[in-house]
């Protein structure tokens, strides 16, 4: 047993950095992070636009590789997976939620969940899901006939029905209102607390910090801070 | 070169797979009608050109033999401009290397000055001169074949007697551009050639001094052809008339004929086709690229760039891509004219005019591949350049999706997501989803019309010479011979058995219809030649009655059970009337079939024959054929397996040009449709399976999303193009210049449909991977972070 997993660390990145060629320059997206995704908690990744935030979730969910560093999923190196290895990592262990929703405009909601209940392992119902979200009633709408912070709910239901050990938000609120954004992030923070899906939110809002079990701050692609919030609020009592 | 010009050519650079498969299309459209035209109009313009300098006929008359005054009693009728009697004789030219003699049809010229109808054309050489009895022209493919030249000799067997022609010219005529022994049915250079004397030599080697056996006419402007024919029929049936026809039903000019027509039916059907089809893919690419850049085209009105300049900015892109086509194309077509004028002068014997480029045709070809170009991408521009500024700067509102109907349906509504996603997708768009299904039936239709008429061969050959035709040789007689000739010819060696058939000229009469044709009389125990009916059982022959082809009974509305009136033309030439028992399915010509015994008895003669149907053993059929050769009354020498080689062979050479043509072209269309669909899907659809991916679905999943669409619309196009090929194959069947003298099956063998099938599939296979590539390296992080 290795000594993240000792601490209860589920998904850890490693002094991971990440250099984007852009044309003949180099972007330093990411300058040796570490940061470590512990068992059930829900984490707020806060940093301005341009701080690496994004990019360091999408190589820690397996949507892209570092360039030096390693990612560890259980005590796993996933750090050199092979396409087909991050695509199946990211099956059956991660679920994302986007900020411009990405529902699949030809399916409804409940289409839209079991299209991960078909290729899960221990998936939930997609109508419990959906219940979950509080869009049972509206599962056979397309996403044309839902309003914005109801699609980004069914992407929360989508996200976990497969029931992931992680959840990964990157600004799921960045396209709301602040009343749907809170409605959105209440749901989050239920999923968290009844199914104990382990949860990072990737926003650029430092109110938001305040719902997290742990704040890390990004800057100029170096961790800023890192520390526990011993005064966690509920999202409903959140104002911005 | 102004800035939106430059970003024109990067657009086009950047669609640079979707330009050059539309190009290709619009190519091939351009190209085959080039093709098709170009070969059109040179033949149609030669045949023109040949016929009227060499002043072909308009009538045709063979009869037994009459007296030179005869002829002119013929050009006194009403309607007739000219008259031409001449001697016309079946030759046996024992060629050296040929098994078989080769085949010659003797024809006089006049002693001095030219023949004043159907002349020849001297190629080589000079015309044969009077009182020299031995010198002749001879045909000049016949010639080539055999490495013949001026000066050398030719032997021949000229009314029983061997004797050494002396060739002093080659020569084609506007009677023989497609030059076929009327006994068989290929065009066989080496076995068959026209060959023409001096009036003098001929009338002396035949006994024909004073006399003509053939007559050929030409008729004055507006003449009344069934009148004429009617009243020349009169003239010259004291002396053996046959029989007169128009040059309608003149072998050669009969073929020549069918191949301009059925030119003419694939000129305007195939770049319809293929011009329509890539309108149809330009309103596709450029309805997804105008969307595409919506917020760019708002960007550049909002600059004030007017409307017109934008839509003209657009269609110089689509005119660069019809363009580039269209110069692809008439390369492509001046190529293939020229190839299929060549192939065309391998069959048709005539004085090809030819044009290196024909300008009103490329015109023509350019101008209406613009036209149905524009018309393609005229409305997604027109929606485009209205929209307004501020509208077009906003994204596009979200693509609405409905449950169909036919989800309701219980098995279909429980199918997994992903599949969900295609049908959707292709119930959403049912015009796109038409159309492109339609360009694979066109594809699938086009490989299928491009093997029907090899397909069709088969069944023929399997008939007439698998079933039909038994004998190994077929000897055939300048008159009927007494059968005791048989028995001799039974003697000879190698010969295992012989029957004699009889075959008298007759017209065939019911009410106001006639034909004239021929009554076969066939030995009622008959081994040698089989008789089918339409469902392919073998016909028996009645005792008494007729049996005639269904097809001549179609033509005289006869059924089994009716009288016909048989007017014989040889013997006492008395009227008949015979009953119809049954009718018998044939490819080839219009003829009635009795029993033998009863043909003699109704021509008032003995056991006779002019034809022997012989089963020979091949070792000897060296000695066979020298033997046979040497009998003076043997007219033809005719071996099954030589002829059914040569007919194999020529209907091979034709077809595979045909098909590799026209599997190319199919393989365009097929491609394009496919390949540029799979794009904009892609293009459409990259946000959703970049969704899919990040949410574990793998490559292959997820492009098993974007190309089943694909795969439907090929799927879907499929069956209707298998029915398309069985519509076009039915019209080029019944297309055949003379559907009396030769008919196509309608037939299509399942490997013709399988073949169809794997060629469109493979295209459409190859284009999908090409699509694939690209869905493999979706950015999926860059794709998520935008919004559509």
């Amino acid at each position: 047993m290795s000594e993240s997993e000792e601490h209860g660390v589920v998904l850890a990145a490693h002094d991971v950095t990440k250099i984007y060629r852009m044309g003949d320059v180099d972007v330093h997206a990411l300058r040796g992070v570490t940061v470590g995704l512990r068992r059930g908690e829900l984490m707020v990744l806060l940093g301005p636009s341009g701080s690496g935030k994004s990019t360091l979730l999408n190589i820690m969910g397996g949507l892209d590789v570092p360039t030096e560093g390693r990612v560890m999923y259980m005590g796993r190196d996933i750090t050199a997976a092979s396409d087909r290895e991050l695509t199946q990592f990211r099956r059956d262990h991660v679920g994302f939620v986007f900020q411009f929703y990405n529902l699949i405009p030809s399916l409804t909601a409940r289409e839209n969940v079991a299209l991960v209940t078909e290729i899960a392992d221990k998936p939930l119902d997609p109508r419990d899901a959906l219940e979950l979200v509080s869009l049972a009633d509206r599962m056979d709408h397309f996403p044309s006939q839902l309003s914005g912070g109801e699609q980004q709910r069914v992407a929360i239901a989508r996200a976990v029905a497969k029931q992931p050990d992680i959840l990964l938000c990157d600004e799921p609120t960045g396209a709301l209102d602040f009343k749907t954004g809170i409605k959105v992030l209440e749901v989050i923070d239920e999923v968290n607390r009844t199914l104990g899906t382990t949860t990072a939110i990737i926003t650029h809002h430092a109110p938001l910090a305040s719902m997290a079990d742990r704040v890390v701050s990004l800057a100029d692609g170096r961790v800023h801070q890192d520390q526990s919030n011993d005064t966690k609020i509920a999202p409903r009592e959140l104002s911005w | 070169m102004n800035l939106l010009d430059r970003k024109l050519f990067r657009d086009l650079m950047r669609l640079k797979g979707q330009a050059f498969t539309i190009a290709l299309v619009v190519g091939v459209g351009v190209a085959s009608y080039i093709t098709l035209r170009t070969a059109w109009r040179a033949l149609g313009q030669s045949r023109a050109v040949y016929y009227e300098n060499y002043r072909f006929a308009d009538v045709f008359a063979p009869l037994k033999r009459a007296p030179n005054s005869v002829a002119d009693r013929v050009a006194d009728v009403p309607g007739v401009s000219n008259v031409y009697p001449r001697i016309t004789k079946q030759i046996l030219l024992p060629m050296e290397g040929l098994l078989t003699p080769a085949r010659g049809e003797l024809i006089s010229l006049p002693t001095h000055g030219r023949a004043p109808l159907n002349d020849v054309l001297l190629k080589a050489g000079r015309l044969p001169e009077p009182g020299r009895g031995r010198e002749v022209l001879v045909y000049e493919p016949f010639a080539e074949a055999h490495g013949l030249t001026p000066g050398e000799t030719l032997p021949a067997i000229l009314n029983g007697k061997r004797q050494d022609l002396m060739v002093v010219g080659l020569a084609l005529s506007p009677e023989f551009v497609f030059a076929v022994d009327p006994g068989t049915i290929v065009v066989d250079d080496r076995r068959f050639g026209p060959l023409w004397m001096a009036e003098d030599g001929v009338a002396a080697a035949f006994q024909m001094e004073g006399a003509f056996n053939n007559l050929v006419l030409r008729l004055e402007p507006g003449a009344n052809e069934d009148a004429v024919l009617n009243a020349v029929d009169g003239i010259l049936k004291p002396h053996g008339g046959l029989g007169a026809v128009t040059r309608e039903h003149q072998m050669s000019h009969l073929m020549l004929t069918g191949e301009l027509q059925q030119i003419e039916m694939l000129v305007v059907f195939l770049p319809v086709v293929f011009l329509a089809v890539a309108a149809f893919l330009l309103n596709v690419v450029f309805s997804r690229l105008v969307t595409l850049q919506r917020s760019q085209i708002a960007i550049i009105k909002a600059l004030g760039y007017r409307n017109r300049t934008i839509a003209l900015h657009y269609l110089k892109m689509v005119c660069i891509i019809v363009s580039i086509g269209s110069v692809f194309g008439l390369a492509l077509g001046a190529w293939m004219g020229n190839a299929m004028l060549d192939l065309y002068a391998q069959f048709f014997r005539l004085p090809m005019i030819r044009s290196r480029v024909d300008l009103p045709v490329s015109i023509n070809a350019i101008l209406a591949s613009f036209i149905a170009a524009v018309l393609g991408v005229a409305i997604a521009l027109r929606q485009a350049v209205e929209l307004p500024p501020a509208e077009a700067m906003r994204p596009p509102s979200p693509a609405r999706y409905h449950a169909s109907v036919i989800e309701r349906v219980p098995l279909i509504g429980r199918v997994a997501q992903t599949t969900m996603m295609v049908f959707r997708e292709v119930w959403r768009r049912p015009v796109r989803t038409f159309l492109s299904s339609l360009g694979i039936a066109f594809a699938v239709g086009v490989v299928i019309l491009g093997r029907f008429g090899e397909d069709a061969m088969q069944p023929i050959i399997e008939m007439e010479f698998g079933k039909k035709l038994r004998e190994d040789i077929t000897v055939s007689f300048a008159d009927a011979v007494d059968d005791g000739s048989l028995s001799y010819i039974g003697s000879l060696p190698g010969v295992k058995q012989v029957e004699g058939l009889r075959q008298t000229p007759v017209r065939m009469r019911v009410g106001p219809r006639w034909r004239d044709t021929i009554l076969i009389g066939i030995p009622g125990n008959s081994q040698l030649r089989r008789l089918y009916d339409v469902k392919a059982q073998p016909a028996h022959l009645p005792h008494t009655g007729v049996l005639v082809t269904s097809i001549l009974a179609e033509v005289l509305g006869a059924e089994p059970g009716d009288l016909i009136e048989v007017e014989l033309k040889e013997g006492d030439r008395s009227i008949r009337q015979l009953r119809v028992t049954g009718t018998v399915e044939e490819s080839f010509g219009i003829q009635g079939y009795m029993q033998k015994h009863e043909l003699h008895r109704i021509l008032r003669e003995g056991s006779a024959s002019n034809a022997a149907l012989l089963r020979v053993d091949s070792k000897h059929e060296v000695e066979l054929h020298s033997r046979l050769t040497d009998i003076p009354s043997v007219q033809s020498i005719a071996r099954k397996r030589t002829v059914l080689d040569k007919f194999e062979e020529q209907t091979r050479r034709t077809m595979k040009v045909v098909t590799l043509i026209l599997t190319l072209f199919a393989t365009a269309i097929a491609v394009a449709v496919v390949y540029n669909n799979a794009r904009v899907s892609l293009s459409v659809r990259s946000r959703d399976l970049a969704t899919l991916r990040v949410m574990g679905f793998t490559r292959g999943e997820i492009s098993s999303i974007l190309l089943g669409e694909q795969a439907v619309q090929v799927l879907l196009g499929i069956p209707v193009g298998m029915v398309f090929g069985n519509f076009g194959a039915r019209a080029l069947a019944e297309g055949q210049a003379d559907p009396e003298q030769f008919r196509l099956p309608l037939m299509i063998s399942q490997q013709t449909y399988a073949f169809a099938i794997l060629v469109i599939l493979v295209s459409a296979v190859l284009s999908a991977l090409l699509v694939r590539r690209r869905s493999d390296s979706l950015d999926l992080v860059g794709v998520l972070k935008t919004r559509e």
